[in-house]
């Protein structure tokens, strides 16, 4: 059979094209552009290569702020993923009784970041709000704003109550998912239930896991509004995690070289980040 | 090791069952003894499944109970029944490898490692498997894995019962035969109770020492196969049994016999001492296609029948004949040389021709 060369079959890929074009290239191609530039006005750029990178990962500030970002979000996975599991484990199977639990957990995902931020920053206070008085009435001296510990808990506090659920949703379905064949199984081969978590439930919840995990971390280790509205990222900067001190240089300094290779350095990190997590679950129990 | 035994058992899953129809199982008692091999035969949804299911504990019957030596277990869960079941698809634990599944339920009872050791290659040999010992059991064939689960039943020695829910639905035909004598030969080296749900006459019978029949909810007959074949106690046990299955004609009573059409049948004195005294009209004959004698001449006791239709499976004959205005199918041997359209001489011999009236058989007092 005679090929038909027709070159104008390119133009069928020319919306996928432009699609990542504007989707990735070319906002992150800007990007690339202020990094390896000192751009002063129209007119006036000078090309400096890689020197803000330099400067960037030598910024103390900015080693600080990463190191709290990874104790943060390494937080926020160690409590919110066995937590979320625990919850969907303990919620009904099903029933009225089962959708009024999934509707009461949805609800903190309802709320929007700054509402997040603004219930925390009240709830959590000493003198007016419910739980920082109810803890100093135990007779503990709570103050969010003033203590760098008490500032920290109340943020991790705050993002387990806003993004716990999720977890617990995600492992929910997927245990919904597991036959009953499989629980019958392991009834009749007298499993405990230590054993039926361990074999049958954690496996099959290997999936909507990493994508729990990913989310979490991808989302907590982004995390901007919330303790910029609770705490400012204070006492100090006890508080302050990376994309605070990114929009601080930015906007704040106008230093848009230095804040441009930061926010690829950023990108990179939860890039490399979120790569490792998913080969690391998905190859942990391949084929010996 | 246990004798299991069901008392007025029955069940339904509606919470409030109103009429026999919301029923699974009906007022059903029934003894499976220590050590036998069992077969449980019966169409999709006759509640096979369901029996199974409360034996093992999995299903709480709704009414009746469930004995297990004697003692009532109705309460206990399936890991204090202490029983074995085999699921009609495959239920393997995809974390672990080969071996590990089959240890799995012996871990559990706290078997020392030992003696797992011992047992896991000991069942894995029976069942031809111990190549794939250490392999990850999620990376095995549809038929590997039923095998790990059936070994997975297999592997206690210490069960009151194993039950086994159409375990070779998923395996091929070749390898279906095979595996059937497999769990027959360990049935006879361990000498343990089996109960095997099968809706195949074949696997009931190429297993079983004796047969259980389920139809709407009820065990309609329990016996060899034999038995099943030559006495089958209900209209329902001789179609299902046997292929083709019972001719079974509806009729009316008739002096000194029963009558469908223009065509009269006598019956045994006996038989028709029963039918004088029942007031049923619900009265039908059966004859197995194997015992109706056909010949090329006319005597007393024969009926002319015309022969539709002939099919022949190899070693022998399927012929349609058509009686009055019944169909019946007739087994013959290779040598039947009647054309279709040709008539022919039935005869029904007398042991053979059996009574029913709603639907049980009418059996001779002794």
């Amino acid at each position: 059979m005679q090929k038909v060369q027709n070159n104008k079959a390119w133009w069928l890929v020319l919306p996928v094209f432009l699609l990542v074009a504007f989707s990735a290239l070319i906002p992150l191609m800007t990007v690339v552009n202020y990094s390896v530039q000192d751009i002063f006005g129209p007119g006036q750029a000078f090309y400096v290569g890689t020197e803000w990178f330099k400067e960037v990962l030598s910024n103390e500030r900015l080693q600080d702020s990463l190191i709290r970002q990874f104790i943060f979000s390494g937080a926020v996975l160690l409590i919110q993923i066995p937590l979320g599991i625990g919850v969907a484990l303990m919620m009904p199977k099903s029933g009225i009784k089962g959708s009024l639990c999934l509707i009461l957990l949805a609800i903190p995902l309802l709320i929007p970041w700054n509402v997040v931020g603004t219930i925390w920053q009240i709830f959590a206070r000493g003198d007016i709000g419910l739980f920082g008085w109810g803890i100093n009435q135990l007779g503990i001296d709570y103050n969010y704003t003033g203590d760098t510990l008490d500032a920290w808990l109340t943020v991790l506090l705050m993002d387990v109550w806003h993004w716990t659920p999720l977890v617990a949703l995600l492992c929910y379905s997927g245990l919904r998912a597991i036959p009953e064949a499989f629980y019958q199984a392991a009834e009749i081969d007298r499993a405990s239930k230590w054993a039926v978590f361990r074999y049958i439930q954690l496996p099959r919840l290997k999936s909507v896991l990493i994508i729990a995990v990913l989310l979490r971390f991808m989302d907590s280790f982004m995390i901007y509004i919330e303790p910029f509205v609770l705490t400012g990222g204070g006492p100090g900067s006890s508080t302050t995690f990376l994309s605070q001190t990114l929009t601080t240089m930015a906007i704040g300094q106008f230093d848009l070289g230095r804040a441009a290779a930061f926010s690829l350095i950023y990108f990179l990190i939860v890039l490399l980040i979120s790569w490792l997590f998913f080969t690391a679950i998905t190859h942990a129990d391949k084929e010996k | 090791m246990a004798e299991i035994q069901l008392k007025s058992l029955a069940h339904s899953y509606s919470d409030r069952p109103e009429g026999p129809d919301d029923y699974a199982i009906r007022q059903l008692d029934h003894v499976w003894h220590k050590g036998g091999a069992y077969a449980l035969l019966g169409p999709s949804g006759c509640g096979k499944s369901t029996m199974l299911n409360i034996i093992s504990g999995l299903v709480q019957p709704s009414e009746g109970d469930v004995l297990f030596d004697g003692k009532r277990v109705n309460e206990l869960s399936p890991r204090d029944r202490n029983i074995a079941q085999v699921f009609q698809f495959p239920v393997i634990y995809d974390s672990m490898t080969v071996y590990d599944n089959l240890a799995f339920p012996l871990k559990n009872n706290k078997v020392p490692a030992s003696k797992i050791k011992a047992r896991v290659h000991e069942i894995a040999e029976v069942l031809e498997i111990e190549d794939k010992l250490y392999k990850k059991a999620k990376n095995l064939t549809a038929d590997e894995k039923q095998k790990v689960s059936m070994g997975r039943g297999l592997v206690r020695e210490d069960v009151s019962a194993i039950l086994f829910d159409e375990p070779l639905t998923v395996i091929d035909p070749q390898l279906k035969w095979k595996l059937r004598r497999k769990l027959k030969q360990i049935h006879e080296q361990f000498d343990i109770t089996m109960v095997y749900v099968t809706h195949d006459q074949l696997e009931a019978s190429t297993f079983a020492d004796k047969i259980a029949v389920m139809y709407g909810g009820q065990i309609v007959q329990f016996g060899t196969p034999t038995e099943l074949f030559e006495q089958p106690n209900h209209t329902f046990v001789g179609f299902f049994i046997g292929s083709p299955g019972m001719n079974l004609i509806e009729v009316q009573r008739c002096p000194r016999g029963v009558c469908f059409g223009s065509t009269v049948v006598a019956l045994q004195p006996w038989q028709v001492d029963v039918l004088k005294r029942t007031r049923s009209t619900n009265i039908k004959i059966g004859i197995r296609p194997e015992f109706v004698e056909v010949s090329s001449v006319a005597s007393d006791d024969t009926f002319e029948a015309e022969v539709l239709d002939v099919e022949d499976l190899g070693t022998y004959k399927i012929v349609t004949v058509q009686l009055d205005h019944e169909k019946m199918k007739v087994r013959q041997s290779e040598d039947f040389a009647a054309s279709i359209g040709s008539r022919v001489h039935l005869s029904f011999p007398k042991q053979w021709l059996k009574l029913y009236v709603d639907e049980f058989l009418v059996q001779e007092q002794q």
